[in-house]
């Protein structure tokens, strides 16, 4: 492998438009050898445009793009031997059998992976000999992961992988997306399912409309975003009006106390305190951390406040 | 692996998706069989004043709209269906040189041209007795065919760029297949009985040209002057489909995009 020292994919400021609409607006990130990272947002909030950028189908209207340290246009020939790359959708011959197709894209290859094995490890051996276009949703996405990765590539682009599997074959992908990165390769791919970006990327970049709407690693995010629900179990029909002042809270059972809002070290002392001035028995405390989920619905459903960091 | 073996490969899937696509077999590959025995029938194979019968000049007319089929219209629908599906743009994502996509399918087309002439002559030979041309005859139909089969092929690459949408290709691009077999002595023979400047507009375009030559195979001599200008003109021929081997290439070179201009 190659000098670890080019960022495996690095844009600058890109801008993609597609007639008058403009799907990018001047995104950077990086993406460093042997990391996941997971472009996380909502249909149409430039995704897509910016792989094509990565995997060389169109220039930038504006800005750059350098993966492997090259011209992802310019340097095509010299590139595609080291890349992956999973479309979204479509094509692959409709008439041919998942087995040929995959010999065949192993053909393309100087040192490919064994076919045969990736037929096994994404449970594709029983539709060998079926064509294309009888495959599943399901399958066909494997076939596809499977013809990404066959050529052995240093860098891979994931356009949704997992959608349309089943759970088993998420579980599957996962397991390889996370072998390739402990063997070194570096992996840059989308996705709306916040598990599966929580699970498998180092990095996170959330798009909306076309910027970024925030960066990190998951913990990062969701650190910053603190601890979003107390639970507190303690004497039943406590009377709150005193913890309401700075909280939000319901008894949802007899019993059972649910806090949120300001629950920084303050906040979190401060109801305890309250329990405790309220001569209260505390038999439990649980907090609740906030997902990715809950970041990424309060930076998308967010209005242009929280747009525009580049 | 080589760029051969890859273009090999290439080759082995086109062919296998053509025989598997059983409407594409009929419609492409048997039309033009069926449309000979038809008008072979309905004309008649008698020969009438000594020159060649009805059934023998469509033989070797039609093997110029086999050729426009299986190149021409082939590798236009197959090219805007490729595009379209996202075939090759995803091949393009993949270390496999431009040229073996398209050596893949040049195969397909060769092969299918080859194997469509074969079954033209064997209705026209079984069918409707012609007989086969003398030796020195198969030079002159070796050079027509390969070189009709590289224009039509090139044209079709290039016309397959302005196909929008991959459903309407078989429409679009029979429009001009069938307008010209009108009015290059195809489908009505002679060619002479056109007006004038449709015999001109016909000249201009290569079917008229591998039609004749065609003729000039398989019809005895005599036939030439049921032609424009009373001679088979095989220099005429070659030069023709020569301007236009190059105006293909240029217009593929032009026009080739690897995917829809729609996102």
């Amino acid at each position: 492998m190659v000098s670890g020292d080019v960022a495996a994919v690095e844009v600058k400021d890109a801008v993609v438009r597609w007639g008058d609409t403009t799907a990018v607006d001047g995104v950077s990130l990086s993406l460093g050898r042997g990391r996941v990272l997971a472009l996380l947002g909502h249909n149409g909030a430039g995704k897509t445009s910016l792989l094509q950028v990565c995997e060389g189908f169109r220039r930038p209207d504006d800005g750059t793009a350098r993966v492997l340290g090259l011209d992802p246009v310019g340097d095509h020939d010299e590139l595609m031997p080291r890349l992956g790359i999973m479309l979204q959708s479509g094509g692959v011959y409709p008439w041919a059998a998942a087995g040929e197709i995959l010999r065949l894209f192993a053909g393309f290859a100087a040192n490919p992976l064994d076919p045969d094995m990736l037929l096994d490890r994404l449970g594709l051996r029983k539709v060998e000999r079926t064509r294309f276009r009888r495959l599943s949703g399901g399958e066909q996405q494997r076939l596809s992961l499977a013809v990404a990765l066959v050529g052995r590539p240093e860098l891979v682009f994931l356009d949704e992988p997992t959608a349309g599997m089943d759970t088993e074959a998420r579980h599957t992908t996962w397991q390889l997306i996370e072998e390739l990165r402990a063997d070194g390769v570096s992996v840059l791919l989308t996705t709306h399912l916040l598990d599966e970006a929580e699970r498998l990327a180092d990095d996170v970049v959330i798009m909306r409309n076309g910027r970024v709407a925030a960066t990190g690693t998951p913990a990062e995010l969701t650190a910053a975003a603190g601890i979003d629900l107390l639970e507190v179990r303690a004497d039943p029909g406590l009377d709150l009006t005193g913890l309401r002042a700075h909280h939000t809270v319901t008894e949802t059972s007899p019993g059972e106390y649910t806090i949120s809002g300001a629950l920084d070290t303050t906040g979190l002392a401060g109801v305890l305190t309250w329990f405790a001035a309220a001569d209260a028995q505390v038999t439990a405390v649980n907090s609740r951390r906030r997902t990715l989920e809950d970041v990424y619905l309060s930076l998308t459903a967010a209005h242009a406040t929280v747009g525009a960091g580049k | 692996m080589s760029t051969l073996t890859v273009s090999l490969s290439r080759g082995h899937v086109e062919i296998l998706q053509f025989l598997r696509d059983r409407a594409a077999v009929v419609f492409t590959f048997l039309f033009p069989a069926m449309l000979l025995l038809l008008f072979g029938t309905i004309f008649g194979s008698d020969g009438e004043d000594g020159g060649a019968a009805a059934s023998r000049i469509f033989t070797a007319s039609m093997i110029a709209y086999g050729i426009l089929t299986t190149a021409f219209v082939t590798m236009g629908s197959g090219l805007a269906l490729d595009r379209e599906d996202g075939t090759l743009k995803r091949l393009r994502g993949t270390p496999m040189p431009m040229v073996a996509y398209m050596i893949g399918k040049a195969l397909l087309v060769l092969l299918l041209s080859v194997a469509e002439t074969v079954l033209l002559l064997l209705v026209g030979v079984l069918v409707f007795d012609m007989p086969l041309p003398p030796a020195a005859h198969w030079l002159t139909f070796a050079w027509v065919f390969v070189l009709s089969v590289v224009v039509c092929s090139l044209l079709g690459v290039a016309v397959s760029a302005i196909v929008k949408n991959a459903r309407s290709a078989g429409a679009i691009l029979n429009v001009p297949v069938v307008a010209l077999q009108f009015i290059s002595g195809v489908f009505i023979y002679p060619v002479i009985q056109l007006p004038e400047w449709l015999q001109n507009v016909a000249s201009i375009f290569p079917v008229r040209w591998v039609a004749q030559a065609f003729r000039s195979v398989f019809l005895p001599d005599a036939a030439k002057a049921q032609e424009i200008g009373g001679a088979w003109h095989l220099g005429q021929v070659a030069m023709v489909l020569g301007v236009w081997c190059v105006v293909g290439l240029a217009l593929c070179l032009l026009t080739f995009r690897w995917s829809s201009r729609s996102k």
